[in-house]
């Protein structure tokens, strides 16, 4: 079942041939070397494994590389422009919203998600948003915090 | 900051008369000043302070080192490791602020053995209050060094110059100024700091006290901070190793035919070991199933219902913790004496990175990279495990995607070490959730009995205390009590032969939790008892007024009224001591009778931590602990049968949520004449204890198990 994928990753055209059932988590760790993208429990629970598919938050552990066949994914390695930071992760460096780091891209890139959705969240629609990505150092009230500062720029400045 | 709070340290210049392990750092390090130190004779755990040598040959009587480079740029090496509790910042703010250099130019080397001397680890809340002191004398050391060396450079004396950012210039003629990267070019100085330096006044402080940004912070938002698992090496496989249903487990067959037709897998067995390889880690993963065991396990004796019972029987004598006046007499004179038995299950660290390790062997030398809070044990465990010498083995810990004591234990990193050394390959492993769950050295599970007396004017006279299987760390009672005995069975995390059907050890302030819940609760008991408000039952019982000090701060803040519990409300109050740290918490929560469930709705905490080098790091750790410490309060427990563990991942061990998140406010109280004491953990401790008295408090009835789960709340309401 050799089958040759083609996808924009971090904003470049990309191909692949796929012989078999792989997770969209390996193939950026191992094929490209995009470790940012975090592998936390394997089953989708955790969410440090979040990309973008087409600005979708998606659990990549959880997602066939067949199934991204003409999509977009972006990862945390390709989230900033140009050597600038995006908002959200301003927004993170600026309110301490991380310590250990592990679960970070992830986060960012949920919120993101979230912030295209709902580009006025309420605290709660926040939180019900980033419901089902963990940090165990405990630095959901800065996260909080960041994406609702995030959220305040990104209508002043360009949403990208 | 008094003198008195320093290590005893004098200086020497390193002369020619060097001992060979001197001569030989100093050649293989570049050109610059060199302050040797060590953080000396306060390290607390004596066993572990035999010194030993790291990858090169260093000198024994330094633990860390700091180098004004030719460029200008400050580093400072140390064998501590940053976890996420934020130490590279705030050991470079220290730095920084003795030099008189901006925080930029500071770079930290941490954990590398082959370029920092030993170092025993980092946990414990230990490197700011025992580290931090040390590595400020030694960098207000540099400064006097540089500063000689100005004085002859500008042919001036040296009381007649001022250092600021890096410049040193003359006080009435400014023009008048050399760098320190002038100063160091082409020279080499070394030094040994052994007596006292004078340091900077805390008044003269211009970034340590000052909230900064993480130093890793961009590193760790753009995803180029690296983890172990981020690392690659040429060549590398990944491993995935078979593991046994249960602990003790015994292996009866294994058929490893089917695993070994997937194209590239290689299958390692070595006596016990068995291990697929393979540069893709799915078709290890893929190949791992393929292997047929079967398995004898041993009978079950305890589960997570029976492991109380069956550590008191197993206990072994006691040892006295503290104890003072009478019990007998302290019962005679009790008007009310109230005796409870408190129970803690076991707990899991559940870090988000699972253990990680990749291992590469090159003739008789080895790297590994590890998330590991212990880079320096792990460099002697890989080496005995090689048959190298310890010097041949370099441990890079890169960043650590958390710790808090789970990470003290290094077994990845050694199946990684023997696997690579079976292949000739370098061998990466990253343990799955399951293995996570399974290998981790949990939070022992623990029983604490209290027996408490009061006399009629609401007075605590009577306190016999006994912690099983816990440790002894904040077992001690900080009230004024005059008949009253602490007693510690089955010694520290790891407990005795028998007592855990699994792995235990260190968790985020260890025995602390567990013996602040305990100790906690039957104070609000006592006070139910005397009928007097829990806020004004604690102070008429203290005396200690650092503790009078953090409790007042945080009723105030919190805008405690007096009521005699239960009064309906959901507050709840418990107070606690770690790491030379004193906290007090009151927390606000909400019970649905219906489901059990709890909601915290908002925790106040106030912690004195004498000087707080990074305030705004030490709220966001307090932050961390709140938070973190709602987990094993309310949801987290190992279910377990034996040695077969039934949690696999998140699903059925619950980790606190971002819906869990209370209001928190934090509030140092900034001591700054005070040495600064450990920040890490000391705001997880009473969290098992405020919201056991806050359910208390809103329901009238009393949780004596943690975590307090929606079962046991629905039964202790039946």
């Amino acid at each position: 079942m050799n089958k040759k994928i083609r996808f924009k990753l971090n904003g470049q055209q990309r191909s692949l041939t796929v012989d078999r059932e792989r997770m969209l988590l390996w193939v950026l760790r191992t094929n490209f070397g995009l470790t940012g993208t975090k592998f936390g429990c394997g089953e989708g629970f955790c969410g440090a494994c979040t990309v973008l598919i087409n600005k979708e938050a998606v659990r990549s552990c959880q997602f066939p590389i067949k199934d991204i066949d003409g999509k977009e994914v972006i990862t945390i390695e390709g989230f900033s422009k140009n050597g600038k930071l995006h908002f959200l992760q301003e927004a993170f460096v600026k309110h301490d919203a991380l310590q250990c780091g592990f679960c970070t891209p992830g986060m960012i890139l949920n919120a993101y998600s979230l912030l295209l959705k709902k580009p006025n969240p309420s605290r709660l629609d926040i939180i019900d948003g980033m419901e089902d990505n963990l940090c165990r150092c405990g630095a959901y009230k800065r996260i909080v915090q960041a994406i609702q500062t995030a959220a305040r720029e990104m209508k002043g400045g360009s949403q990208r | 900051m008094k003198k008195e709070n320093y290590l005893e340290l004098d200086f020497y210049d390193i002369g020619s008369n060097l001992p060979l392990s001197r001569r030989e750092f100093l050649k293989l390090t570049g050109g610059g000043i060199f302050i040797l130190f060590t953080a000396g004779d306060l390290w607390p755990f004596q066993e572990e302070r035999r010194r030993r040598r790291g990858g090169l040959d260093y000198p024994t009587d330094l633990n860390a080192y700091l180098r004004i480079g030719e460029d200008g740029r400050v580093s400072c090496f140390t064998g501590k490791v940053e976890i996420g509790q934020g130490v590279i910042t705030s050991l470079a703010q220290m730095l920084a602020d003795e030099l008189e250099v901006p925080l930029e130019s500071v770079d930290m080397v941490m954990g590398d053995t082959d370029l920092c001397p030993w170092d025993m680890g980092t946990f414990g809340s230990m490197t700011t209050r025992f580290f931090g002191p040390a590595l400020r004398a030694a960098a207000a050391e540099a400064r006097a060094v540089l500063i000689e060396m100005a004085a002859e450079y500008l042919k001036t004396s040296p009381s007649s110059l001022k250092v600021e950012a890096g410049v040193i210039f003359h006080k009435s003629q400014r023009q008048k100024k050399v760098t320190y990267s002038q100063l160091t070019k082409g020279r080499k100085i070394a030094r040994q700091l052994k007596k006292k330096a004078v340091l900077e006044k805390v008044s003269d402080f211009t970034i340590v006290g000052t909230p900064v940004l993480r130093k890793d912070a961009v590193d760790k938002v753009t995803g180029k901070a690296k983890f172990a698992g981020d690392i690659r090496e040429p060549g590398m496989l990944y491993a995935r190793i078979l593991r046994p249903p249960a602990h003790d487990a015994e292996l009866i067959s294994v058929d490893t035919s089917a695993a070994k037709k997937i194209k590239g897998a290689r299958i390692i067995e070595d006596d016990d070991l068995i291990a697929v390889l393979h540069e893709d880690p799915e078709l290890a993963e893929e190949a791992l199933k393929k292997i047929k065991a079967q398995w004898k396990k041993p009978e079950a004796k305890v589960d997570e219902n029976s492991i109380f019972d069956h550590l008191l029987k197993v206990a072994p004598e006691g040892e006295v913790v503290s104890q003072g006046g009478d019990l007998a007499k302290g019962k005679e004179i009790s008007k009310i004496i109230v005796e409870k038995t408190y129970l803690d299950g076991y707990v899991a660290h559940a870090t988000i990175e699972t253990h990680t390790a990749l291992a590469k062997i090159e003739g008789n030398k080895a790297t590994i990279w590890a998330s590991t809070q212990t880079p320096f044990r792990l460099q002697e465990d890989a080496a005995s495990v090689l048959g190298f010498p310890t010097k041949n083995v370099r441990i890079i810990p890169p960043f650590v995607g958390g710790g808090f004591g789970g990470k003290t234990s290094n077994q990845q990193a050694v199946e990684a070490v023997k696997l690579a050394k079976l292949s000739g390959k370098p061998v990466h492993i990253t343990w799955t959730r399951a293995e996570e769950f399974f290998y981790d050295t949990f939070r022992p599970a623990a029983v604490v009995k209290i027996k408490g007396g009061i006399n009629g004017s609401g007075r605590i006279i009577l306190w016999d205390y006994g912690v099983y299987f816990a440790g002894e760390r904040g077992s001690q009672h900080f009230y004024d009590i005059p008949h009253h005995r602490t007693m510690s069975f089955g010694g520290s995390w790891r407990g005795t032969p028998g007592s855990h059907p699994f792995g235990t050890g260190p968790w985020r302030a260890p025995a602390n939790n567990t013996n602040s819940f305990s100790r906690e609760s039957h104070i609000d008991i006592l006070a139910a008892e005397a009928g007097i408000d829990p806020l004004e039952f604690r102070l008429k019982n203290l005396k200690d007024k650092r503790m009078i000090r953090v409790l007042q701060t945080a009723a105030e803040k919190f805008g405690w009224k007096p009521a005699k519990a239960p009064s309906g409300r959901g507050y709840g109050i418990a107070v606690g001591i770690d790491a030379g740290t004193y906290v007090a918490h009151m927390a606000e929560v909400e019970v649905e009778k219906k489901s059990g469930r709890v909601q915290v709705k908002r925790v106040v905490c106030a912690q004195d931590m004498g000087l707080s080098v990074n305030p705004e790091g030490s709220k966001i750790q307090m932050e961390g602990c709140i938070t973190m410490g709602l987990g094993y309060a309310l949801t987290e427990d190992v279910h377990f049968k034996g040695g077969e563990i039934f949690d696999l991942n998140f699903d059925t061990y619950e980790i606190p949520r971002f819906s869990w998140l209370p209001k928190i406010e934090t509030i140092v109280i900034d001591d700054r004449e005070a040495a600064p004491q450990g920040g890490g953990e000391p705001a997880i401790i009473c969290m098992g204890g405020v919201i056991a008295n806050a359910i208390f408090d809103a329901l009238g009835v009393r949780l004596f198990q943690l975590p307090m789960t929606p079962e046991r709340i629905k039964k202790a309401l039946r």
